[in-house]
């Protein structure tokens, strides 16, 4: 082939490549088929994470509020990073046993990275993720939580 | 005194200057900092300074017990977070001979595979974009999406995921799975003919990819250039072939060659190896078995004294774990052979006597990731 023939072939298969590109991206422009982004802010009401989703750790609390944990530390000598901070109290029951309750238990949301080993390791699975996602505060003092609420006990069969 | 005034100064011929391309460049994908040598607009020499975002991640590791490490792993190449996991498992396992259920290894499989289509998406959108096909970014991560939305159901997370753990997994997965996988599958299938539409035979982009940045086989070995990027220069270095893991010795699947290795060769070895992904993924999604998520593991996991190493095949490349236990219940020194830092090696030899603008070419096709080179 002469390069003169070749120069032409050339701009014909490469307008020809491109409108093949375009006949894609035209495709989609007319019929999206499936729109795929989401109006974020205002579709907060419907939006749903995934019931697995990561989003903040929590200590689930039944109606009486009363949660199960016991206070064991397991979950903060797990934690790679020491988002958990664990102060527990010793009581004095009425029979004169000693038993160790919980008095806070801290979490700080700023330092976690997600591993689950807590929720995982906890023996008597007092911890769980929530579905927030929106952490974003003005203050950082904010995001360290103490998980178990005031006044709360623990559920009375858990050792 | 007198050593401190004779420095070496870099030897640096007439007509030519120094550019800094990052570590603030959006073609680097992160901050890497590369001193280019240029004489008018052509590479003469480069030099890369890495350290941006190194975390010591490896001496982090001598403090962390064993399941502590698998969440530090995910944060070095976290496009593949899965397959960096599962190297620290497979280690763990393999030092302690622990046999993972059936069930897990197919999972893991699944998961890995899934992972590397992902990484490789993300690939194909940002190389699109850096030579400045804006379309393909939105498109790859449209259908990437897909993937992490499955990764999402199962265990909650869609970057960074820390799902598997020595023995097995840290939770079963959802039983929506299988059922989502093969969606995504269809769904993909169709997808990937439009990636071929759009960039691979496009002319202005085989213009910028073909011929520039040979790696030629012999380079490649020498340099340790592994992956899709080795691949690309007919080096067959797949680790799922050389030393199979989990299920891969089970499934059938094409180690994906070309022998031109310029950059178009590495991008087509990235884009066939998504259809293979896709194979090795049907093969194993219907006959998973039932069975338990993770072999008994005792909670505090100690390796026997000795030296250990394992590698995987990173959507990058090979990633390999070498280990030094004492016996305590963590190592001694983790050393992580991770892909893009040897990778990155080879980008001096390649792009010289390219222009500047072929450096931003080279440089996406090699698929480097920064937080993998640092760690
Ligand atoms: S949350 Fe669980 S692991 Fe942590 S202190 Fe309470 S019971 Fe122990
Ligand atoms: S998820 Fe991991 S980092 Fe976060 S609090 Fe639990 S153990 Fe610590």
């Amino acid at each position: 082939m002469n390069s003169f023939t070749k120069y032409f072939t050339d701009i014909f298969w490469g307008f020809r490549s491109l409108l093949i590109g375009m006949s894609v991206t035209g495709r989609y422009f007319f019929s999206p088929g499936q729109i795929v982004t989401q109006q974020y802010p205002e579709n907060r009401k419907k939006l749903k994470m995934f019931e697995r989703f990561k989003g903040d750790l929590i200590m689930p609390h039944d109606e009486h509020n009363q949660h199960r944990c016991t206070g064991c530390g397991i979950c903060e000598t797990n934690c790679p990073n020491g988002s958990i901070e664990v102060i527990s109290d010793r009581i004095e029951l009425p029979d004169g046993k000693k038993k160790r309750i919980i008095d806070k238990h801290i979490y700080h949301l700023s330092m976690c990275t997600f591993c689950s080993l807590c929720v995982k390791t906890c023996p008597s699975e007092a911890l769980d993720w929530d579905q927030t996602f929106e952490h974003a505060v003005f203050d950082r003092t904010k995001l360290t939580k103490i998980l178990n609420k005031p006044g709360s006990s623990i559920i009375k069969d858990i050792e | 005194m007198k050593e401190i005034i004779n420095l070496p100064v870099q030897s640096i011929e007439e007509e030519e200057y120094h550019i800094n391309m990052g570590p603030q460049h959006p073609s680097t994908h992160g901050v890497l900092r590369l001193v280019v040598t240029l004489q008018g607009e052509i590479v003469k020499k480069l030099q890369p300074h890495c350290g941006y975002i190194h975390r010591g991640i490896e001496k982090m590791c001598e403090k962390d017990t064993y399941q502590q490490i698998i969440h530090l792993t995910d944060r070095m190449d976290y496009l593949s977070a899965h397959i960096n996991n599962h190297a620290v498992c497979l280690l763990v396992e393999g030092a302690l001979e622990v046999e993972v259920p059936e069930r897990v290894k197919y999972i893991r499989t699944i998961l890995d595979e899934l992972n590397r289509i992902a990484s490789h998406q993300l690939w194909w959108s940002s190389f699109g974009m850096d030579l400045g096909g804006l379309t393909c970014f939105f498109y790859g991560l449209r259908d990437r999406e897909h993937i992490l939305d499955i990764f999402e159901e199962s265990f909650g997370s869609r970057l960074l995921h820390s799902y598997y753990t020595p023995g097995g997994l840290m939770r079963d997965v959802h039983p929506n799975f299988q059922k989502r996988v093969k969606d995504f599958l269809k769904y993909n299938r169709k997808k990937i003919k439009d990636y071929d539409r759009i960039l691979s035979g496009n002319v202005i982009f085989l213009e910028r990819s073909k011929g520039v940045g040979v790696l030629s086989k012999e380079l490649a070995i020498n340099y340790g250039v592994t992956g899709p990027s080795g691949r690309g220069s007919g080096w067959a270095c797949d680790i799922r072939k050389k030393h199979p893991y989990a299920m891969y010795d089970k499934v059938e699947f094409r180690e994906v060659l070309r022998h031109e290795g310029d950059t178009y060769s590495r991008y087509m070895v990235r884009i066939d190896e998504m259809r293979e992904s896709m194979n090795i993924i049907e093969q194993l999604i219907d006959n998973i078995p039932e069975g338990d998520f993770s072999a008994k593991m005792k909670p505090i996991i100690r390796l026997p004294e000795g030296e250990y190493y394992q590698c995987v095949e990173s959507a990058r490349g090979e990633l390999g774990i070498y280990c030094i236990s004492d016996g305590n219940k963590n190592p001694v020194r983790m050393k992580f052979r991770t892909p893009s830092f040897v990778n990155l090696g080879v980008l001096d030899k390649i792009s010289r006597e390219m222009k500047i603008a072929d450096l931003v070419a080279i440089g996406a096709s090699l698929d480097l990731v920064i937080p993998d080179i640092d760690r």
